[in-house]
């Protein structure tokens, strides 16, 4: 007698525990992969996982194995031209299981260098936020949300026509025509059962007038019944809708970025990972995330993404000329109304003298009214210059529209980019 | 008695696994094979991919190793680097075999054959299965160990666990009973023994005394007893019985590791035979069925495609060669045995003068209850299947620069290549001997291991990172100790590290 059970299914993923023991236990040298690969990797590109290639030496679980030498025969198949007694030179040690000799790999545990495996994009991202403790990123009131959307919640008994629900409705008129003739219905079949019974019998007087009673009960009982409406007003059943404000699903990242010759590669890799943060954070808010880079020294241009982190310019500072360039972006392509605009800039603070004040000016005026969010972030050991200063003077007037911090090392920039979004959680 | 095949389409259902489940139970019992009461599962491949990680058993306790070991296994298939297979039988009363949900209906009849058949009456019938493993308890043994091992990690922290279970992992070849152990006795019997021990001296008492040489006494008296007093070769056991700082929880999390190990020792002992009487009664069976008419032609080609593609033996110079295949051997051996009680030649009845002619079901059902795969080949493995296989014998000296090729198929070689091919099966021969030689018990508590060499073969590097594991459990410095058949010590090993000394 044989069982035949569908298991199919049954849970998968018995081996997430122990895959995750893995993950752990090897964190170290996954961690510089994906910091490997984080380099190689555009900012735009972390939809999807990484393989993930790490020593297998390290990853042996060692055991007492024979090691090579000694004296062994071994039983190989396949005799072609071989009789007793040919000697031959020993081939060549870890050869391809092909050849004669040595084609024992199972014997010496042999296998491959390397040990690959793929980790899903959630896991990368772990990786890659580890030591800055990646916090719940999502779950934040975004505001100014400009569409609503309807969804049916439940049911009401006060609407138009349109949206009623004849099942829902039936159903209670029906409850509430058991319920008030519920009583009557029963005695009404006790009445009748009796009705015939005696209409079965011989008749007699006392019959007869029992008959007359009788059918006088089932007829008052029916008109009763009668009275009970089939379906009355407040069986109707609704369907009700709300609205709920919903947050315009496009969003638009502008990233503004000092390129001059006081920028090195090293800030420049720093920006790239608070420029990735950001996208991260805002693309799990919405359904559609554009970028727009814009790189300035003293004059400012829109770049491509290869562009704007890896060329190389020398010359001065003007960061006005970005801002300008980054209010004229807003103002002919992503109108207020459909877009979530976020500006985040990154500078080494460095900026030509009489430039600030109308940094400030523009900001105050031009940008900061058209976005949902500007950061700046000065990545700098020194002391802050003047355009640090001037930006100061903006946080208090937009204090849920602007914030800036200094990011000194890269293990600031997760901390930063919390504090940098923090201020809208209330 | 010519029916109508029972189906002719590809695809399986549920209702045609049954039929063919019934109609193959049926000739198997005209075989009188004794089998478990079968569970069949069907999974798809995620959960084959589970199955593999957690070395083929239904629930697991979680390690590290098992994540590794899934991870390259998926990595591996998703990449159409390997193929998973087709099922996996696990020793277990009911036994359970998982069926992947991709076979074509030939495959699921094949594989109930091989698995739910033969598989599951060579666990029922062998003897190494009915002295070490217990199919009707090994599920809740399973249970029991994953939830004591993940109470443990509650208690006691993930890390420490782990850390336990990798030293264990590590000896775990080396924590499996070869002999069955005397019963432990009962204070009457001990009682008993102690005063016909009592007796038995007394009465030669006289002659002790007369014979009794005081020098001899004290130098005795000098050099330490060994503890134990007989070397041990199941380290993990002794470890278990005897560390001296081990917690209780720590030396279950050994005995778990050890039950384990004991539970898959027959396996790894039987393996050409246990596929090769699983291949051997999928033929027969499908062969059985497609003479009763119940498969057709088509079924049947299908079946022989993969029947041979499962028994193909690529000769050592081809490059999918990896080794000998155990199903080949295997299957056709039992073939062989056939073969040799139906229609013996001069030459078997010359080899096999007890089994030649013999009735053929008898002699391998006897055949397949009391050997392990050295016994089985050294006592069946017949010329003329050498002779089919052209196997041969080479001879591989480090001391030399050149094999030699020391057996052919020719009769001066059959005898050789059979007990050669026989002691490549021989655990005793493909794993280093390792046993527990002393602890010094009165000093600082080390522990010595001695590795007796055979056939001048050393230990491989792994054996410090294994000393290591060691160290973690007994707590104390750990000795290893190569010792050569004149009781030679020419290389030894420490944990902590000193150097690591070669004495010669």
């Amino acid at each position: 007698m044989s069982f035949i059970i569908d298991r199919r299914l049954n849970s998968k993923k018995k081996s997430t525990v122990n895959r995750q023991r893995f993950l752990k236990r090897y964190r170290k040298q996954i961690k510089k992969a994906v910091e490997d690969s984080l380099n190689k990797r555009s900012i735009k590109d972390l939809q999807h996982g990484e393989n993930i290639t790490i020593d297998r030496d390290s990853t042996s679980e060692p055991y007492f194995q024979h090691g090579r030498g000694g004296t062994q025969t071994r039983v190989y198949p396949g005799n072609k031209e071989f009789v007793t007694g040919d000697e031959f030179p020993r081939p060549p040690a870890g050869g391809g299981s092909g050849n004669s000799g040595s084609g024992d790999a199972s014997d010496q545990g042999i296998g491959e260098d390397e040990f690959t495996f793929h980790i899903n994009q959630a896991e990368f991202l772990d990786f890659m936020f580890e030591g800055l403790e990646l916090p719940n990123l999502i779950k934040k009131q975004l505001k100014s949300t400009t569409s609503f959307e309807s969804h049916q919640a439940g049911f009401t008994s006060h609407s138009s026509p349109d949206r009623l629900h004849l099942t829902r409705s039936l159903r209670i008129a029906y409850a509430r025509r058991i319920a008030l003739s519920g009583s009557s219905s029963k005695e009404l079949s006790a009445l009748k059962k009796r009705l015939w019974q005696l209409e079965a019998e011989p008749v007699d007087d006392q019959s007869a007038l029992e008959l007359k009673q009788l059918k006088q009960k089932i007829t008052l009982l029916l008109e009763n019944k009668k009275r009970v409406p089939f379906l009355d007003t407040y069986d109707l059943r609704y369907r009700n809708y709300v609205r709920t404000p919903t947050p315009s699903t496009k969003a638009v990242i502008i990233c503004v970025m000092d390129v001059s010759g006081s920028m090195t590669q090293s800030i420049k890799e720093l920006a790239k990972r608070f420029f990735t943060l950001l996208y991260l954070f805002i693309q799990k808010n919405y359904q559609q995330t554009e970028v727009v880079f814009i790189r300035h020294h003293t004059r400012a241009a829109e770049v491509d993404e290869q562009e704007f982190f890896y060329s190389r310019e020398t010359g001065g500072t003007i960061v006005s000329s970005a801002l300008q360039l980054t209010a004229d972006v807003i103002e002919q392509r992503y109108g207020h109304d459909q877009y979530n605009v976020y500006v985040a800039q990154a500078s080494d603070g460095d900026n030509w003298d009489n430039d600030s004040e109308l940094c400030h000016k523009l900001l105050k005026d031009k940008i900061l009214p058209m976005v949902q969010y500007f950061a700046y972030v000065e990545i700098t050991q020194g002391v802050h210059q003047n355009l640090w200063h001037e930006y100061k003077k903006l946080q208090s007037e937009f204090e849920r529209e602007f914030a800036m911090q200094q990011v000194r090392s890269s293990a600031d920039i997760y901390p930063v980019f919390r504090e940098l979004f923090a201020s809208k959680v209330d | 008695m010519q029916r109508e095949p029972i189906s002719s389409d590809a695809q399986w259902t549920f209702d045609l696994i049954e039929q063919y489940d019934a109609e193959i139970a049926r000739i198997a019992a005209h075989y009188k094979l004794d089998t478990y009461p079968n569970q069949i599962e069907i999974i798809n491949a995620e959960q084959m991919m589970d199955a593999y990680a957690s070395v083929g058993m239904p629930l697991h306790y979680n390690h590290w190793s098992y994540g590794k070991r899934f991870l390259d296994t998926s990595q591996n298939y998703q990449h159409g680097r390997m193929g998973l297979a087709y099922e996996i039988v696990i020793n277990s009363d009911p036994c359970i075999a998982y069926l992947m949900e991709e076979n074509s209906m030939m495959m699921q009849a094949l594989v109930i054959a091989h698995a739910c058949y033969g598989h599951n009456s060579f666990f029922k019938g062998n003897y190494l299965f009915r002295t070490w493993t217990d199919a009707s308890a090994i599920v809740d043994y399973l249970v029991f160990a994953k939830n004591y091992i993940g109470k443990c990690e509650e208690r006691h922290g993930v890390d420490a666990v782990e850390s336990m279970l990798d030293a264990c992992h590590a000896l775990m070849n080396f924590g499996v009973n070869r002999y069955i152990r005397p019963p432990s006795l009962t204070p009457e019997q001990e009682i008993r023994n102690i005063e016909e021990r009592e007796e038995y001296l007394q009465r030669h008492i006289n002659t002790l005394w007369t014979s009794f040489n005081p020098k001899q006494n004290d130098s005795e008296a000098e050099s330490k007893p060994n503890f134990p007093p007989e070397p041990e070769e199941n380290l993990l056991y002794f470890i278990e019985k005897n560390a001296p700082l081990l917690k209780p929880w720590q030396r279950e999390i050994i005995r778990i590791v050890r039950k384990m190990a004991q539970y898959f020792y027959p396996q790894k002992q039987t393996q050409v035979m246990n596929e090769g009487w699983a291949c051997f009664w999928h033929y027969t069976l499908t062969d059985k069925m497609y003479r009763e008419g119940l498969i057709n032609d088509g079924f049947m080609m299908e079946f022989l495609q993969a029947h041979t593609s499962v028994i193909y033996q690529p000769p050592f110079d081809n490059p999918y060669f990896s080794g000998i295949n155990p199903y080949t051997l295997g299957f056709n051996m039992m073939m062989d045995i056939k073969r040799i009680c139906q229609h013996p030649t001069q030459e078997d009845r010359e080899w096999f003068p007890d089994i030649a002619g013999s009735p053929w079901l008898t002699t391998l059902d006897y055949a397949m209850r009391n050997f392990k795969d050295e016994s089985f080949i050294l006592q069946y493995l017949s010329p003329r299947l050498i002779r089919e296989l052209k196997l041969f014998s080479i001879l591989d000296k480090s001391s030399s620069s050149h094999l030699k090729v020391s057996a052919i198929h020719n009769e001066s070689g059959y005898r050789q290549i059979r007990s050669d091919l026989a002691n490549q099966y021989n655990l005793g021969y493909l794993e280093p001997n390792i046993q527990i030689f002393n602890v010094d018990v009165t000093g600082d508590r080390s522990l010595t291991l001695r590795h007796y060499i055979h056939q001048e073969r050393p230990l491989a590097e792994s054996a410090n990172s294994v000393l290591n594991h060691i160290q973690t459990l007994w707590g104390f410095d750990i000795h290893l100790e190569s010792v050569t058949s004149n009781n030679e010590i020419i290389k030894t090993y420490h944990c902590p590290n000193k150097t690591n000394l070669d004495v010669t």
